[in-house]
């Protein structure tokens, strides 16, 4: 298998990619790591007649601290995000939940922005970056500006980026946080059947529950969310979360066991996270 | 500007190539179409099963979910490069032989430099790191007990990422061409 034929570009400034792209606009499509497109390519389920390729912007790569956020630049890949020491003091979950995604050859190519961009609500970092209260800072060639995660989901593989914006960095909130993050998939490697994130703010108590591949966007679970915060105990509290949901059916799950495990592995986290009834 | 033929300049297994290539060529395609490099088998085609696994500057990747013009500028190691101009086999490869961790073969070069590429980032991994670090690898044939046994033994032995002329590096590292001396920075341009 291949992909259809595109002209191809590859720039070696943010300026430059981001002049092209005004050019090209919905004609081109942005190739990071390409762990997601390049498949898609190859299905030919997408047939984009330009490729503008930003992997060569190697200082989009990047890991920091900003006096109240953690930085983390678009083109920074899984595995980099699993090495990174800023990462692991200051948001070890997301280093975590990077562990997870696919495998060592993925996570050697896939990059965050990449994979915030690309929206599949099957991915595990879009509902981890609901939960942290995290957001995308999006560029295009005039400006950038900031969209909350909460914002940034608009539909099944559609953002708020406009077709001149590139994700460029991610900023997430520094906190003192408690975390689980449970995924149930088939076999290795493969996408999460059902995934669950559970982050717990340490200082304010505030839970965010962010939930994979349980509806056409990643979601959060605010129902589940709000009963938490009024005292209702985990099993109960796990029940909510089926409204919460919009799952699909699909050759690995029907919706009524998607929504099954979503209890069981939320009450299991709420559990080990020792939510107090 | 945008360009429907790419120049793709790049060092496989040390040695340095140049082509101009579609830009949908993928890199699995330009190592063993254009360069003839065929050890690299196409398993899957979808990401999925690991049998085109090679090194980009020392990291494992899926070469038929990479595009040729991705790897311009950087190093590329496949199954050719581990052994020795002589012939010696890199330590893995030997390990994979003495262990019997094959049947059919057709997984073998993707699961060894799958495994290179583990033993670099982890140097003493435990079973459990070895059956995690090669999810990406999909055999049919062994029920992976034998190959899990093989990496275990060919970490034992790997020359580490950072020796340059330690000991290991003397014995048994393919000199002019191994991994870990692309992945300091040998690149072209």
């Amino acid at each position: 298998m291949f992909p259809n034929p595109f002209s191809y570009a590859r720039p070696s400034s943010l300026p430059e990619a981001l002049a092209l792209l005004a050019q090209y606009r919905d004609d081109a499509k942005v190739l990071a790591g390409g762990q997601s497109l390049i498949p898609l390519l190859k299905l030919r389920l997408a047939a984009p007649t330009a490729i503008l390729d930003i992997g060569a912007l190697e200082s989009l790569n990047y890991t920091r601290v900003d006096s109240d956020d953690l930085v983390v630049g678009a083109l920074t890949r899984y595995c980099d995000l699993e090495r990174s020491d800023v990462v692991r003091r200051e948001c070890p979950a997301l280093g975590h939940v990077s562990s997870m995604v696919g495998d060592p050859q993925v996570r050697h190519r896939g990059t965050i922005g990449g994979s915030l961009a690309h929206a599949d609500p099957a991915s595990d970092l879009p509902a981890l970056l609901l939960a942290l209260d995290g957001s995308v800072l999006v560029t295009n060639k005039r400006r950038s500006r900031l969209v909350s995660a909460q914002d940034f989901f608009h539909g099944f593989l559609t953002t708020d980026l406009a077709d001149d914006e590139i994700v460029t960095e991610i900023r997430i909130p520094r906190a003192r946080r408690s975390w689980r993050y449970e995924k149930f998939a088939r076999r290795a490697q493969e996408w999460a059947v059902i995934g669950v994130v559970v982050i717990r703010d340490e200082q304010t108590g505030t839970i965010r529950i962010g939930l994979v591949n349980a509806g056409s966007t990643p979601l959060r679970a605010h129902t589940v969310e709000r009963a938490l915060a009024d005292g209702a105990d985990p099993a109960s509290a796990a029940r909510l979360v089926v409204g919460d949901m919009q799952p699909s059916a699909d050759v690995a799950a029907g919706v009524e066991y998607r929504q099954h495990l979503a209890v069981t592995l939320l009450e299991r986290i709420l559990r080990e996270l020792d939510v107090a009834a | 500007m945008m360009v429907d033929r790419v120049p793709v300049t790049l060092l496989v297994n040390g040695q340095p190539h140049q082509a101009e290539v579609e830009p949908r060529l993928l890199l699995v395609h330009l190592l063993r179409d254009v360069l003839g490099l065929t050890g690299t088998n196409v398993g899957c085609d979808t990401t999925s099963c690991g049998a085109c696994t090679v090194l980009l500057d020392g990291e494992s990747v899926k070469s038929c979910t990479v595009l040729a013009a991705q790897a311009n500028a950087r190093s590329v190691t496949t199954i050719e490069g581990l052994a020795t101009p002589a012939g010696e086999l890199h330590p893995m490869q030997r390990a994979f032989r003495e262990h019997h961790a094959l049947q059919c073969g057709y997984c073998t070069p993707g699961m060894v430099m799958a495994a290179v590429s583990l033993v670099q980032e982890n140097p003493s991994p435990t079973e459990q790191d070895v059956r995690r670090g090669l999810e990406g690898n999909l055999c049919r044939c062994t029920g992976y007990h034998n190959i899990v046994e093989a990496v275990l033994a060919g970490a034992r032995v790997h020359p580490t990422p950072s020796a340059s002329g330690g000991p290991d590096q003397a014995q048994h590292s393919p000199a002019e061409h191994s991994p870990e001396q692309q992945s300091q920075g040998h690149q072209t341009q």
